[in-house]
């Protein structure tokens, strides 16, 4: 019954997109399949730190596998698109696979210092390998045109558009039905409390590698979607700013919920190119002006997380409170408060100011 | 935790906001001009009766944004100097500069919104190799100009792919060979080292010294990561080569290290150092505070004197050239803030270029006049070297001379040089001179 | 040979550099158990203070001291900030630290400028010798090294030897069970920022002649005194001088005999390797959780 709710859902979706695309114009279809990918990208992050608990400061760096993998692909095999899409996922979460195996003895800060060097480490591998990956330059990524039945004068971004988005309903139908399934409920459990659930009988690992080959995955789709669109992979859209973006992006829509991970990726593409516009049209165009959305955006990260810690989606199930049924209401939001590591003693809270 | 009433209403305002903010982000931006009046036509995208509205990519922020922000802002104060008296055929230029941190995924979104929201007529001076990379092909196809790209690639240089696309600066390779000839003739025998960047910008810059240069004269290639400031390794291993003179393909910052380091293993070679990085002023700057502790008694120029480098424009020290003059004069009325240096002067030779060609492609350009005013060849203007637009080449400056810094500014030592990109192309003198900058500062169409 | 000491001599400096970034994050986890991502930003904020007061007064000692003192008060200053996130989640806090990094960068563009600032040094940056070896560092890189050094021992000392340490341990351990016992946590709570602060504006000062002034100029120096602190264990700021003196060593080994563009995998490859054999770290305590 779920799947069949979750598959409602994403096809009335799909309509509403449909018709979206065709109504807006080039810029913003550009613009939704930049939100649908980052949405992507985000659905696995969130589903990685908010319901696995791990956290991870370098999903940038699976993003980039996969976006280099799909213009390897489409360089030297010509799949057709969808192989391509899927073999990038496939590949990402290899990788995700490898770092969740050498990371699953780690915790909290161990875990954000190894994810965070990856970040740092793997684009730079597209240097040292130039042959291979293009070096600074990168590789181009071949423009995927629109099908032929669909018209010659089917524009590029919209089928751009379409793409994303057809990607990101299928990658959030099924999250959502994991999240629903028996890996999610035990996800949760390793969460909240480790110990009681390997008492419980989970395999405690397995669970956390589990959730890093599935973030992995959904980065590396979305890597593939980022090259597709934006026809270049090269190291530097890489860099560990992307892992701090999507970690910011899933934080401020709403840590372990899909519908957060969509304010998320709303909040990502367009608040800066709104800031800009503000900015420019203030006559600010120096460098000195173009550092002032950058602040903004910092004193904004922090006055969120500080007065609305459960992000958009927390704030909206607030105001639709008494409209959703008792079931789902939860108190403490998403994200329930962890343990948090104490290596000699219990750290207990109540004293704390 | 009790929900108090505030806290709702503040939660009820604060998602209105986000709402209206996203509301707004979805509005379309961007005015267009009414068309009246004498002949001016709006004549293609982003011209209207009285505006030329074109755009940019540059990075203004992040770590690329030390120096390179500043073209832009020199760019367009050459711009409201020519608005000021008169603009192009009585049109004024409006310059939209946009910032994408040199994140090529961000260029592609900055692009895709000058060219599709805000409708500019030409992308102009789109800095950066990987950056520009990203757009080139989505602004060839969309048949927009993209004219001046400030990257000294070779790769602008395709116009059967790229027919949009023109280069502007003395791209790497040649100035890899100008540099290497030089050597070869005032250094044979001697070990060579080299240090370059390890991107499109170093690696080019090899290729054209590899070009000119014995293979059996250069000892040792070390390459450095711009990220990481700790070269000292790289420096130990061209001393322990036993370099004589190092060649330096390097960015400002890197060359003052390469100094600094230096001095700190007791290693002095001779510096050829590639024209963006050796830039005087830039380099004084960043070696200000050193002078005095590294043994030097005046200033940081001490440490920048004997450098060897390369110019494609007049340099900034050469008293009474006609276009330092009137860069300086525009210089100093709108862009007073930036310091007058390399870039400054990169800048606003560029925007005069770009004048030239706007004027030369007609009262009421198409997209398309633009592109065939440039293939049909541009007067040489500030740069000390021709041109080599043409419809079948769309490199830019084509020569530049050898200069060696003393106290501060660059002094010429010998002819301007021309060549090509090939490896058999020699490296020839340029028997031409210098074009004089017009009285008015402003090109004649 | 001569390469080979340059390289070690060399590593050993930036090496006491990252270990002075990595203990002021011990110095926060300690006490608050946050990971503070703004440790660098912070550091860089201060220096550009130092160069203010250098080109005003022409003194470096001047600036070099206001750094320190504008660590003290930036650390202070911060963690009331990040102090409302103390209790929760710490993925709020991990954010909250992450915009204060941001908003840091983005003030010191708009106030100073994204341009390159030239920082001296303390003292001559001109190669040593012995006998006829040239050794590849200079009178200042010994500085650096002894100056953190220095601020090591004596927050051992203080940590150890005096009563306010005595508070700070006792806070970190159990801030319940102390606040029963008179100590005022929230002071010490900020106190440990403080500190922290000024540990990286030392870092600062003493690393900015090399990498020239600029918003983002500590980054890449944050990144690799992170790693050096989870190289020695969070918990241990022995640990992190330790972490800091391998991974300079040992990158600038990799720099030079392997090549530049190598040394962030080999970065990673030393943090991987470590943690799977300790995973908290070298000298970290470990939690016994046997199921």
């Amino acid at each position: 019954m779920t799947l069949l709710r979750h598959l409602g859902a994403a096809i009335v979706l799909a309509v509403i997109l449909g018709l979206l695309s065709v109504a807006l114009n080039a810029f913003r279809d550009y613009q939704m399949a930049q939100v649908a990918l980052y949405a992507v990208a985000i659905a696995g992050l969130t589903v990685l730190v908010g319901l696995s608990g791990q956290i991870s400061i370098g999903n940038g760096a699976f993003m980039a596998v996969g976006a280099y993998a799909a213009a390897l692909l489409l360089m030297h095999l010509a799949w057709p698109l969808a192989a391509v899409l899927a073999a990038s996922a496939a590949i990402a979460a290899l990788a995700g696979l490898a770092v969740g195996v050498a990371a699953a003895r780690l915790r909290g800060p161990y875990l954000a210092g190894v994810t965070l060097m990856l970040a740092v480490a793997l684009p730079s591998l597209a240097t040292r390998f130039t042959g291979v990956f293009g070096g600074d330059q990168g590789l181009a990524v071949n423009i995927s045109t629109p099908p032929a039945f669909l018209g010659t004068n089917f524009p590029l971004t919209r089928w751009q558009a379409w793409i994303s988005c057809a990607a990101a309903l299928i990658v959030l139908v099924l999250l959502a039905n994991l999240g629903r399934s028996r890996i999610g409920r035990s996800w949760r459990a390793v969460r909240d409390d480790e110990t009681a659930a390997a008492l419980a009988g989970l395999n405690v690992a397995a669970l956390r590698v589990l959730a890093f080959v599935v973030s992995a995955a959904c980065a590396g789709l979305a890597g593939a979607l980022l090259g597709i669109t934006t026809t270049l992979v090269s190291p530097g859209s890489f860099t560990v700013t992307l892992s701090i973006t999507l970690l910011a992006g899933a934080v401020l829509g709403g840590l372990g919920s899909l519908a957060g991970a969509v304010w998320g990726s709303l909040i990502i593409v367009l608040v800066p190119t709104y800031v800009t516009d503000v900015a420019t049209s203030h006559g600010l165009s120096s460098s000195v002006a173009a550092n002032i959305p950058i602040a903004a955006y910092g004193v904004v990260l922090i006055a969120v997380i500080l007065l609305f810690p459960d992000g958009i989606q927390g704030l909206v199930r607030r105001l639709l409170g008494p409209a959703v049924p008792v079931g789902k209401r939860r108190e403490n939001g998403p994200v329930s408060t962890p343990r948090r590591p104490a290596p000699a003693s219990e750290h207990s809270e109540e004293g704390a100011p | 935790m009790k929900r108090s009433p505030s806290r709702r209403r503040v939660g009820v305002v604060a998602a209105a906001a986000a709402l209206a903010l996203v509301a707004a982000a979805c509005g379309s931006s961007g005015s267009k001009g009414s068309g009246s009046g004498t002949s001016n036509t709006a004549s293609a995208p982003g011209i209207t009766k009285s505006q030329i509205l074109i755009g940019s990519h540059q990075p203004l922020t992040g770590v690329a944004a030390p120096g390179y922000s500043d073209i832009a802002p020199a760019a367009n104060a050459y711009f409201e100097y020519v608005d000021h008296h008169g603009g192009v055929y009585g049109r004024k230029i409006t310059y939209h500069y946009l910032d994408d941190a040199y994140d090529p995924a961000k260029t592609v979104s900055v692009v895709h919104q000058l060219v599709l929201q805000n409708n500019v007529y030409a992308i102009f001076n789109g800095l950066g190799t990987p950056t520009h990379l990203a757009v080139v092909k989505f602004l060839n196809s969309e048949k927009v100009p993209d004219v001046f790209v400030a990257s000294g690639c070779d790769c602008w240089n395709n116009p059967s792919a790229y027919p949009q696309t023109f280069g502007w600066q003395l791209d790497y390779i040649r100035e890899g060979k100008i540099l290497g000839a030089y050597i070869k003739q005032h250094f044979a025998g001697k070990k060579i080292g080299y240090f370059y960047q390890n991107d499109e910008f170093g690696q080019d810059g090899v290729k054209g010294l590899d070009m000119e240069i014995p293979h059996s004269q250069v000892v040792s290639r070390q390459s450095y990561d711009p990220t990481n400031i700790n070269i000292a390794p790289q420096v130990a291993a061209l001393k322990a080569a036993g370099a004589q003179v190092v060649v330096s393909f390097s960015i400002p910052d890197f060359t003052a290290l390469l100094k600094l380091i230096s001095l700190k293993l007791s290693f002095s070679p001779q510096l050829v150092v590639s024209n963006v990085g050796a830039d005087p002023t830039t380099l004084a700057g960043l070696l200000e505070a050193f002078a005095k502790k590294g043994g030097a008694t005046v200033n940081g120029n001490q440490l920048t004197q004997g450098i060897i480098t390369d110019g494609y424009l007049p340099s900034l020290g050469e008293a009474g050239n006609s276009w330092i003059s009137l860069f300086k004069k525009i210089h100093a009325t709108y862009d007073a803030k930036a310091p007058l240096d390399g870039n400054v002067l990169y800048g606003m030779a560029a925007a005069y270029t770009f004048v030239q060609a706007m004027l030369k492609a007609g009262r009421n350009p198409t997209r398309a006049d633009l592109v065939s005013a440039i293939n049909r060849g541009l007067p040489q203007g500030p740069a000390i070297a021709p041109y080599a637009y043409s419809s079948s080449d769309h490199d830019g400056i084509t020569g530049a001379y050898v200069g060696v810094i003393k106290n501060g500014i660059i002094v010429p030592k010998g002819p301007v040089m021309t060549t090509d990109t090939s490896p058999s192309g020699a490296v020839t003198t340029f028997s031409g001179a210098e074009q004089a900058a017009p009285a008015s500062g402003i090109p004649s169409p | 040979m001569q390469e080979f000491l340059e390289f070690t001599l060399g590593g050993i400096s930036f090496g006491m550099i990252y270990a002075a970034i990595g203990l002021s994050l011990v110095l926060i986890w300690r006490g608050t158990r946050i990971l503070n991502y703004a440790q660098g930003a912070m550091a860089m904020f201060t220096t550009y203070i130092a160069l203010i007061v250098i080109n005003h007064t022409g003194n470096y000692w001047a600036g070099f001291f206001v750094a320190l003192a504008a660590g003290l008060v930036l650390g202070a200053v911060c963690e009331r900030v990040v102090r409302p996130a103390e209790g929760k989640a710490p993925l709020n806090a991990v954010l909250v630290t992450i915009g204060l990094l941001i908003l840091l960068e983005g003030l010191a563009g708009i106030i100073y400028g994204g341009q390159f600032r030239s920082f001296p040094a303390a003292f001559s940056i001109t190669g040593l010798h012995i006998g006829g070896t040239a050794l590849g560092i200079a009178w200042n890189d010994v500085f650096v090294a002894g100056a953190v050094l220095a601020a090591a021992l004596a927050l051992a000392v203080l940590f150890r030897y005096t009563p306010v340490g005595l508070r700070m341990r006792a806070t970190a351990f159990n801030s319940g069970v102390a606040s029963l016992l008179g100590v005022r946590v929230g002071r010490m709570l900020t106190l440990g920022w403080a500190l922290a602060g000024l540990i990286g504006a030392l870092a600062g000062v003493l690393v900015t002649p090399n990498t020239f002034l600029y918003p983002n100029s500590m980054d890449s120096i944050f990144v690799l005194g992170f790693t050096a602190a989870v190289i020695g264990g969070l918990d241990s700021p022995a640990g992190a001088v330790v972490g800091g003196l391998i991974l300079g060593i040992l990158l600038n080994y990799v720099s030079g005999y392997l090549g530049s563009d190598l040394v962030p995998i080999f970065g990673l490859a030393a943090l991987v390797v470590v943690l799977m054999l300790r995973p908290s770290g070298l000298f970290g305590a470990t939690a016994t959780r046997q199921v």
